[in-house]
């Protein structure tokens, strides 16, 4: 397959699932029992007035069929208008640029933060003894076991409390972002220390391995130039699906950490169930995540162009 | 998996089952009696957990807290089992445009991050339990779906149907009595590792606020609850957190034991 094919299918793929997304979200908002204009507003405990019923009557065109008022919330969506959020009485879309950068930001720290440190425990569980490579696994399952919410709690108290090393609240500064991104890290970099073990060691224990060591290759540099190339494809992999479960994480600790972002807007919004927030975040959400798939295989293709072909 | 780390699951099994069930047995107080003058009260001999905000004893409510946790965690995968089973059965089973379209519906709803797909259809249904166990159910379905279908996928070649198809047995009964059940076996594993994960959203979302309500002694709420009071009660927060882990890399331990791979659903 091309590369100019693969590219128009991946485009392709895309578009159905962000369309299937924003469907589910239109059903959603028409099975809410009521009137559809009040659901938009935040259900019918908002008490929204006459005139923001009124509006959202017009914006989303309620007095006219259903099948048209599909047609007109996908044209919107499809401008990129996802409305106004009635919460925060601001386009849907200022507010995203606003928190969408600090997400992707939190998240791709601790993509790099997760990456770094599970070579780290990789390369280590290569040189450790029985008991070693036993403890490793432990703490690897134990890393994979904790949940984004307790972790954080615990570096607070830890590294704010007791310490007084690092502030509990993200301020904007370098050192605030340390707690967070740790404790989105280490959990991911559980999961990937697993991973690149057993490749690891088949790549290290392989016929390529003894013979660039039988070539005089020191150990070190055939684990950096064929170990790790080899026990990152696995890994690499999985970059999206971890990608995935940042962004789950990031909604947990920036309520934690008080950061503004993505995961912290979608809560406040579902808390005042603003739709209008939620169908532009989930939508973006479901971009993001389709956007770092893609890039990954396009990673992949270019580490390992035999796989790719196949 | 060894006689002996068989013994050690099911007694794990069975600690909990028992904790969920009959928590009167471990702990005999009254997770919800307050007493304010025992408020925030550190771990010592009359509390070994502490007390929180409100003077309630931390070790009876973790431990009477296992059943809405566990309980939440299990209703979630079985939801999301019950519909990756129909889903992914459907879509092996027909035709190729069904299947299609089936796969790319699975696609979509594995686009969105899980605790964000869940958030999105608490946007809808409103915060409680209910709606946290079809959201954690629905969250996990696609990556289930997506196996079962595979898995049926090869055994609908086996031998073993081309027998039943010999024997004159109709589709449904071929669904039913060979193709389900022997997909399911090799899920069992990812399953047992899914139910930790479960227990760890369902936690989650409690802890955000839109699972279960204070006060009730579940896991994620006394979380919730303990963040208020981080830097004066790190009680508070330490031992609800320990159960959910404790849970977790358990379900993980059995599931990698049973054959199960360190990725998700």
């Amino acid at each position: 397959m091309g590369t100019l094919g693969w590219a128009v299918r991946k485009i392709g793929g895309a578009l159905v699932v962000l369309w299937l997304v924003a469907t589910a979200i239109f059903i959603g908002i028409r099975l809410i029992p009521g009137d559809p204009a009040e659901a938009i507003m935040g259900g019918p405990g908002s008490q929204a007035s006459a005139e923001a019923l009124a509006a959202a009557r017009a914006e989303f065109g309620l007095d006219q069929p259903v099948p048209v008022q599909y047609l007109m919330f996908l044209g919107k969506l499809a401008q990129l208008d996802f409305g106004t959020s009635y919460a925060l009485k601001r386009p849907v879309t200022e507010v995203m640029a606003e928190v969408l950068p600090k997400t992707i930001t939190l998240a791709l720290l601790a993509l790099a933060a997760a990456w770094l440190l599970a070579l780290l425990f990789a390369a280590l569980a290569m040189r450790a003894n029985r008991f070693g490579a036993w403890l490793g696994s432990m703490v690897e399952i134990v890393a994979a076991a904790v949940p984004h919410f307790w972790l954080g709690a615990v570096l607070i108290m830890v590294f704010s409390s007791a310490l007084g090393w690092l502030p509990a609240v993200d301020n904007g500064t370098g050192a605030g972002l340390v707690l967070p991104v740790l404790t989105l890290a280490l959990p991911l970099a559980g999961f990937l220390t697993q991973l690149m073990r057993d490749s690891l060691a088949t790549a290290m224990s392989s016929q390529f391995a003894l013979a660039a060591r039988a070539r005089g290759e020191s150990r070190l540099a055939v684990f950096w130039r064929h170990g790790l190339r080899h026990a990152s494809l696995p890994a690499l992999n999985l970059t999206g699906w971890a990608f995935s479960s940042l962004l789950s994480g990031a909604v947990v600790v920036e309520v934690i950490f008080a950061r503004p972002g993505l995961g912290r807007s979608l809560l406040s919004a579902v808390l005042a169930r603003d739709i209008p927030m939620v169908t532009g975040l989930a939508l973006f959400s479901a971009l993001v995540y389709i956007l770092v798939m893609a890039l990954t295989e396009a990673v992949e293709r270019a580490i390992d162009p035999a796989g790719a072909a196949s | 998996m060894s006689r002996l780390s068989k013994i050690l699951a099911w007694l794990f099994i069975a600690f909990w089952a028992l904790t969920a069930l009959a928590p009167q047995l471990i702990a005999p107080g009254d997770p919800l009696a307050i007493n304010p003058a025992q408020a925030f009260q550190a771990p010592g001999s009359e509390h070994v957990f502490g007390t929180d905000e409100s003077g309630r004893d931390i070790y009876t409510r973790v431990i009477h807290g296992a059943g809405d946790s566990l309980f939440i965690g299990l209703a979630a995968t079985a939801v999301g089992m019950g519909l990756a089973i129909v889903l992914g059965t459907l879509a092996a089973m027909a035709p190729r445009w069904l299947d299609g379209i089936i796969l790319r519906v699975l696609e979509a709803l594995y686009s969105i991050p899980s605790l964000l797909l869940a958030l999105l259809i608490i946007a809808f249904t409103g915060p409680g339990v209910g709606p946290a166990i079809i959201a954690v159910g629905l969250s996990t379905a696609p990556g289930y779906a997506r196996l079962v279908r595979s898995q049926i996928r090869t055994l609908k070649n086996s031998e073993m149907l081309e027998a039943a198809t010999v024997l004159g047995r109709g589709t449904w009964l071929k669904i039913r009595n060979h193709l389900v059940p022997n997909a399911l076996k090799p899920l069992l594993a990812l399953v047992t590792l899914g139910i930790g994960q479960a227990v760890i959203w369902a936690a989650a979302l409690s802890f955000l606020g839109l699972g279960t309500p204070p006060p009730a002694p579940e896991w994620g709420a006394m979380l919730s609850a303990g963040r208020t009071y981080l830097h004066l009660a790190w009680w508070m927060s330490l031992f609800p957190g320990l159960a959910i882990v404790v849970v977790a890399a358990g379900a993980t331990l059995i599931g990698r034991a049973l054959g199960g791979k360190a990725r998700t659903i």
